[in-house]
């Protein structure tokens, strides 16, 4: 459908579609509109690297094509390699890459490919500061292969091999810090991002295109199917991650860190208000719940102080 | 004119790839290839190659990024060995499937455990499935121009499948040999650039490269693999052919040494040859019989040249230096996948030998000419026999 200029004018992000109808995510997926964003963002002027994932899926198999953009297909662990082959490629056959309107070579890997298997590849992009920017879509665990955990899930949830049972056996580490281990690199860009704050997002999006060097975006993407939760209630959980102080909204650029809105100064809203709409934490005790409750407070004061510290 | 340099087998390797222009390369060190890198980045440092340099930090990311500069549309190449191939394994597969015409050079190497850095072939020939042309190269000559044969044949638009040219740890990698390096200008005559319609990256035409192919499709993308693999024969042929005009130096499937009235031919690969082609001669003054034959190419397996082959002799005795565990060497395979449908067959025999850099003596050869013998005399022989070994250790 065509949308009117003046009503275009109005929007707040890019009216353009690029990612096209028919793609085969699940209800309710953040990662399916996370893409969306990043081509709205970038229009036909990115290149997308997708390792094995739920995104390999949602792109579209063989002969359709939901993207508007060239995408490559790879295995699990080497996303962060093969973005920098890409880009070493294009910028051989004379192509503007990254900078204004400079070609965006992205990776775009699951929480599992990035936080664990592609855990290496990711560090050499950083080390390399090749031109690119790596998306972690972080859903919390294995969603494709059927809901495991990843060192990205969250302690206290459920997943099929945390499995809870008898013996309470919920997954037992807290979550990894990827942001903190790409931060350790000094990449030129890195940001949290939410599918709950597309604005935000895109900007972010915006500037990681402009800034050379390796660049980073850790977007919290809600997977009603793995986290049983309401499909309509992706965007919410999203929204409360950041109110919560659970996944806080921030930039780190040159340097400095930047807390951004809404993960403001305000007290953070209770956990349990995140927590009660997944099916995922259901099997948490009062005390595992307080003790999440803790550590998210700890992790927001860590990084205030970082914010403080660094600006 | 041609230049003469005496340099190791590593150092070819790299200058073979310095006259191929690759505008990426993406390599890792390792144990006994480190060379070959090591070289292409003084090349590059001193503004000889025009190339980008991707120091990446394993050999899992070396093959990656090869696998996106070359879907990026441009000359890949990159060289390893060993572990350092196994851990590429299976983004070999995808190189393959993805019909990117990458290559690479190896000094063929042991595969751990025990740990050993010296030769046998059990890097390569593991990874003969993968979809990978495969050359073996007798030393450090044919290891510069078989990878630039390998370029050529890779690039193919019948063909376009990753190549690896191997040549032997040690006995070539780090062995200087006097090497002719052909003129820049022919080289560039004969390879020409690199300028695929198939598989590059381009913002204005956005296609996905490696999609999900369901069962509906697969079968028919893994055809299309071997049906390339097919073609790559009549087209090796054809870039030997070529590359002898313009080079001089004659290249074939397989090459043979004083076969026509053998009764025993020696089969082998890589610089082995060297060691069995002069054995040959002093079995010769002996009066004994016997000729050699070189598999130059391995993949794509010689099959009509091994039935040739196999109509000359009486016995074809296969000099391995690998292991394919409960069945033989991998070559015995494949040579019997040649002759099993042939009406008249010489008795196959199988020797394993030389694994993990240890040497291959004339008294091995005796050995298996022994072994061959009787077989010849129809008393019974094992059909696969491991040659040297010291039993005392075992």
């Amino acid at each position: 459908m065509e949308i009117p200029e003046n009503v275009k004018k109005r929007l707040s992000l890019p009216a353009e579609e690029y990612f096209y109808a028919g793609h085969t995510a699940c209800q309710g997926c953040g990662a399916a509109l996370g893409l969306r964003y990043v081509l709205k963002a970038y229009k036909n002027r990115a290149i997308f690297t997708i390792p094995a994932c739920c995104s390999t899926i949602i792109a579209g198999a063989w002969p359709y094509l939901t993207f508007g953009a060239p995408l490559f297909q790879t295995a699990f662990e080497t996303t962060g390699a093969v973005i920098g082959g890409i880009e070493a490629g294009l910028k051989a056959k004379g192509y503007k890459v990254k900078g204004e309107d400079g070609i965006m070579v992205v990776g775009w890997a699951g929480d599992g490919g990035t936080a664990d298997i592609g855990l290496q590849a990711l560090s050499g992009f950083l080390e390399r500061d090749h031109d690119g920017l790596y998306i972690m879509y972080d859903n919390e665990a294995y969603m494709n292969t059927g809901i495991q955990r990843s060192s990205s899930t969250p302690k206290g949830a459920w997943t099929t091999n945390t499995p809870g049972g008898k013996k309470h056996f919920l997954e037992q580490k807290p979550k990894k810090k990827v942001i903190d281990i790409v931060i350790a690199h000094k990449p030129a860009y890195a940001a949290t991002a939410s599918i709950a704050f597309p604005e935000d997002f895109i900007r972010k999006l915006k500037k990681a295109q402009k800034i050379k060097g390796a660049s980073f975006i850790q977007l919290f993407a809600p997977c009603p199917t793995g986290w049983r939760s309401p499909t309509d209630k992706s965007i919410e959980l999203a929204r409360l991650a950041v109110q919560t102080a659970y996944f806080p909204l921030f930039e780190y650029e040159g340097g400095k860190y930047k807390i951004n809105m809404p993960s403001t100064k305000k007290e953070p809203k209770p956990l349990e208000e995140y927590l009660k709409l997944q099916g995922r934490f259901k099997y948490m005790t009062k005390e595992d719940i307080a003790a999440l409750q803790e550590w998210v407070l700890r992790e927001w004061e860590e990084l205030k102080k970082k914010a403080e510290m660094f600006k | 004119m041609p230049m003469r340099k005496v340099m190791k087998g590593n150092e070819a390797a790299a200058w073979a790839a310095k006259l191929a222009k690759p505008k990426v390369v993406a390599a890792f060190p390792i144990t006994p290839s480190t060379l070959v890198p090591e070289k292409i980045s003084e090349f590059v440092a001193n503004g000889e190659m025009d190339a980008e340099f991707v120091k990446v930090e394993s050999e899992h990311s070396a093959i990656s990024a090869c696998v996106g500069a070359s879907a990026a549309g441009v000359r890949v190449f990159t060289a390893t060995a060993s572990q350092g191939l196994a851990l590429m394994h299976e983004v070999l597969f995808i190189a393959a499937g993805m019909r990117l015409p990458i290559v690479m050079a190896i000094g063929n190497r042991s595969l751990s455990a025990p740990i050993n850095i010296w030769n046998d072939w059990q890097d390569t020939i593991s990874e003969r499935d993968t979809g990978w042309l495969q050359f073996y190269a007798e030393n450090n000559q044919e290891a510069l121009d078989l990878i630039l044969a390998a370029f050529k044949v890779a690039e193919d638009e019948r063909v376009l499948l990753p190549a690896m040219t191997g040549f032997d740890a040690f006995i070539l990698t780090h062995t200087v040999e006097p090497v002719e390096i052909p003129d820049q200008e022919l080289v560039d005559e004969f390879l020409g650039e690199y300028e695929p319609k198939h598989a590059y990256i381009d913002p204005k035409r956005p296609i996905t490269q490696g999609a999900l192919g369901f069962p509906a499709h697969y079968a028919e993308s893994r055809y299309k693999v071997w049906e390339a693999m097919e073609n790559a024969k009549e087209v090796i042929k054809e870039v030997f052919a070529e590359f002898e005009k313009k080079f001089g130096r004659k290249y074939q499937m397989i090459e043979e040494y004083k076969t026509d009235d053998a009764e025993i031919i020696l089969v082998t690969m890589g610089s082995l040859a060297g060691t069995v082609k002069e054995f040959v001669d002093k079995k010769r003054e002996e009066g004994i019989k016997i000729g050699a034959a070189k598999i130059t190419v391995y993949r794509p397996f010689p099959i009509e040249e091994i039935r040739a082959l196999a109509k000359k002799t009486k016995v074809l005795a296969l000099l391995e230096k690998d292991i394919s565990f409960g069945i033989g060497g991998a070559v015995y395979a494949d040579v019997g996948r040649a002759l099993i449908n042939e009406k008249e067959k010489p008795i196959v025999l199988d020797f394993i030998l030389g694994l993990g850099g240890r040497d291959v003596t004339f008294e091995n050869l005796d050995e298996v000419i022994e072994i061959s013998k009787k077989a010849l005399k129809g008393e019974k022989v094992e059909e696969v026999s491991w040659i040297g070994l010291r039993k005392e250790i075992l």
